[in-house]
């Protein structure tokens, strides 16, 4: 929008997301200066991270966030899908599937996992409160030019292996900084071939890269996924906006300030054994030996084993959990819940597992029980909740107990993250409703 | 945001690399709606390790965070800028930040020094051998002072100004409203409004 010499340039924001944790700061900060939100209407509000998801009534600090969203959604005219709302859901989710989210937009959002939307050709990105209050007051944002990055997977994804399986494998090729700086463009012939849903569950682990974002050009598939939702353009401007759409893949001979290419026929399940996303093996590895590992991940290594209580050598499938969690921004959509009740079908969870599945938004949540998921969920031994982020984060009443051992969709295998003590292994959604069966890592294939 | 020029004191050897910011302050304090109150809850469960060099008494009053490559990493929470800030810690050297973490750092007058792997490692050796050491991060002239270290440091032009003025950055961009106008009636009839679908 401008551009000035030794100026970050300025950009428009086509999207603003709001949720009840990281905004109370920044809506304060507009108060004290009395200043009004320049565009509410290109502004969303909802509450995820602290709605429990369950029937009981939030925590009451909890709810003292949740009733300030409100409030301030309220006073400043912007639209918000509070707890209740038959709309409401984690924001990653709810705005691709009303959508609002559409490429080329530039979209931010209070939270770091704001890289999802990209799986849609949007430019979205994480910030803080400071840069919210920002947004909210001039609808723009001071951003540096990125370097670039492509990652290419090519190749048939094989039958046990998800989208999730691919994101992992990129972390682990990269590490947690291989992307700062960067916005990574996701390429090549798995990714053309994924559905939205695995997409989105790429592009949202982009930020476990240190990606400043993650883009999928928009295809055929985009704009299927997009025709006819609410806020999806329609009649001529539907012609239109394609036509604009259509413009924004990246050349064919364009250059990458790095590239790095991946082969999807050669990938397995992904397990993470550490405490980032880049600690992770295949599921028919070992918990690896520190000291075989390079010299700057051995530190690391060793205080992410003592933390998980994991003695290197142990075969994968050898390390029995105690919780199973199905849900999160990054695969708690309706394809991750089918690929989950595909596996839970006619089998039950091993006793003495607690096992969750929370979908991503009341919307997730109506469409699965229309095709009976719920009662696949619920017969397997599962909790079939409401829509939140629930044990992704700590944040609300599903916390794992300290010492805890969780199989987990989400996107964060972060000490404590599912709860002080709390022990998380990331997966994909087959990987963890099979897991559930089993009692301890396992693939679908593993099962009778 | 007040103005910074030159930090100088004691520095804290923390060194662990892909520290995230749910270390830096857990989730469960996110539930506050200021932006105070958050000192309590800095590296709150690593704290409860006696060992930890933050409960290390010779290093109190550090104004300075000595941190691992990739510092700041995982979720875009501002309060983990708070928590520090709120401790007294003024700058953070480390080989690296990650993208989110900086820019929070640098809204809220914490500043981020970035210096390689060598370096930052020489000025954790020289303030473990003597935890009184003074370092200085002089913001002016972009360098860093320790005994027997002198590093320059990169902090561009923009980040710099508006650390030594203690700049208003929303006041800043508000005054390219006209700009910004402009852009607005120029924008494609077809993108999404949130008010009316």
């Amino acid at each position: 929008m401008r551009r000035a010499a030794g100026e970050p340039d300025l950009l428009y924001v086509d999207l603003h997301l709001v949720h009840e944790v990281t905004s109370p700061q920044a809506f304060e900060g507009l108060r004290l200066a009395r200043r009004p939100v320049r565009r509410p209407e290109l502004t969303l509000a909802t509450m995820d991270h602290n709605v429990p998801t369950n029937d009981e009534p939030p925590e009451p600090i909890s709810a003292k966030q949740i009733e300030a969203m409100a409030r301030n959604a309220r006073e400043f005219g912007i639209r918000c899908f509070p707890m209740g709302s038959p709309e409401q859901g984690i924001v990653h989710v709810i705005s691709p599937q009303l959508g609002l989210t559409q490429p080329g937009m530039t979209i931010v959002c209070g939270d770091s996992h704001t890289s999802t939307h990209g799986a849609l050709g949007a430019l979205a990105w994480g910030i803080g409160t400071s840069e919210i209050e920002h947004v909210l007051a001039t609808q723009t944002i001071a951003q540096t030019k990125p370097g670039t990055m492509a990652v290419i997977v090519d190749g048939a994804l094989p039958a046990d292996c998800a989208a999730k399986d691919v994101i992992l494998a990129i972390i682990a090729r990269i590490g947690t900084s291989g992307g700062v700086g960067k916005v990574i463009e996701y390429r090549g012939s798995t990714i053309r071939a994924l559905a939205m849903e695995g997409r989105l569950t790429i592009s949202n682990m982009s930020i476990e890269a240190g990606a400043r974002a993650g883009i999928v050009g928009p295809d055929n598939i985009t704009f299927a996924w997009l025709e006819g939702r609410p806020y999806a353009p329609k009649g001529q401007h539907w012609e239109k906006a394609l036509d604009d759409w259509r413009s924004l893949a990246t050349d064919p001979d364009a250059r990458f300030d790095r590239e790095v290419k991946i082969d999807a026929r050669r990938l397995r399940p992904y397990v993470t054994w550490g405490t980032n996303p880049a600690q992770s093996v295949t599921i028919e590895d070992r918990v690896p030996e520190p000291d075989a590992l390079p010299a700057d991940a051995r530190d690391s290594a060793r205080r992410a084993l003592a933390y998980q209580d994991l003695r290197p050598g142990t075969p994968v499938r050898d390390i029995a959990v105690d919780a199973v969690f199905i849900g999160s921004c990054s695969n708690a959509r309706l394809d991750d819940l089918r690929a989950a009740a595909d596996v839970l079908q006619g089998r039950h969870v091993k006793p003495g597992i607690r096992a969750l599945a929370v979908p991503g938004s009341m919307r997730v949540k109506a469409d699965a029980e229309r095709m009976g998921l719920d009662r696949v969920f619920i017969d397997a031994g599962f909790e079939w909740r409401d829509a939140g982020c629930s044990m992704c984060l700590g944040m609300n009443p599903d916390i794992l107990r300290p010492g805890e051992r969780c199989a987990s969709t989400s996107n964060r295998n972060f000490e404590g993250r599912q709860g002080p003590g709390g022990r998380t292994h990331l997966v994909s959604p087959a990987v963890a409703a099979a897991t559930a069966i089993a009692g301890h890592f396992a693939l679908p294939s593993d099962l009778r | 945001m007040e103005a910074v020029r030159r930090i100088a004191g004691r520095a804290l050897p923390l060194a662990r690399a892909d520290v995230d910011t749910d270390q830096i302050i857990p989730s469960h304090w996110l539930k506050r709606l200021e932006r105070t109150g958050y000192a309590e809850g800095l590296f709150e469960a690593w704290r409860r390790d006696p060992a930890f060099v933050l409960n290390d008494d010779r290093y109190r009053g550090a104004v300075i965070l000595l941190a691992g490559a990739n510092f700041g990493c995982g979720s875009s929470r501002e309060h983990a800028v708070w928590a520090l800030l709120e401790s007294g810690f003024r700058a953070v050297i480390a080989p690296s930040f990650a993208d989110i973490f900086r820019n929070n750092a640098l809204k809220n007058g914490l500043v981020p020094v970035e210096l390689d792997e060598t370096t930052t490692g020489r000025l954790v050796a020289l303030v473990r051998a003597d935890p009184a050491t003074e370092i200085a991060v002089d913001i002016e002239r972009r360098i860093v002072e320790a005994p027997g270290v002198r590093p320059s440091f990169e902090i561009d032009d923009f980040a710099r100004t508006r650390l030594l003025e203690g700049l208003d950055d929303i006041a800043l961009t508000l005054r390219y409203e006209v700009d910004v106008a402009a852009y607005e009636r120029k924008r494609p009839e077809w993108l999404p409004r949130v008010i009316a679908p």
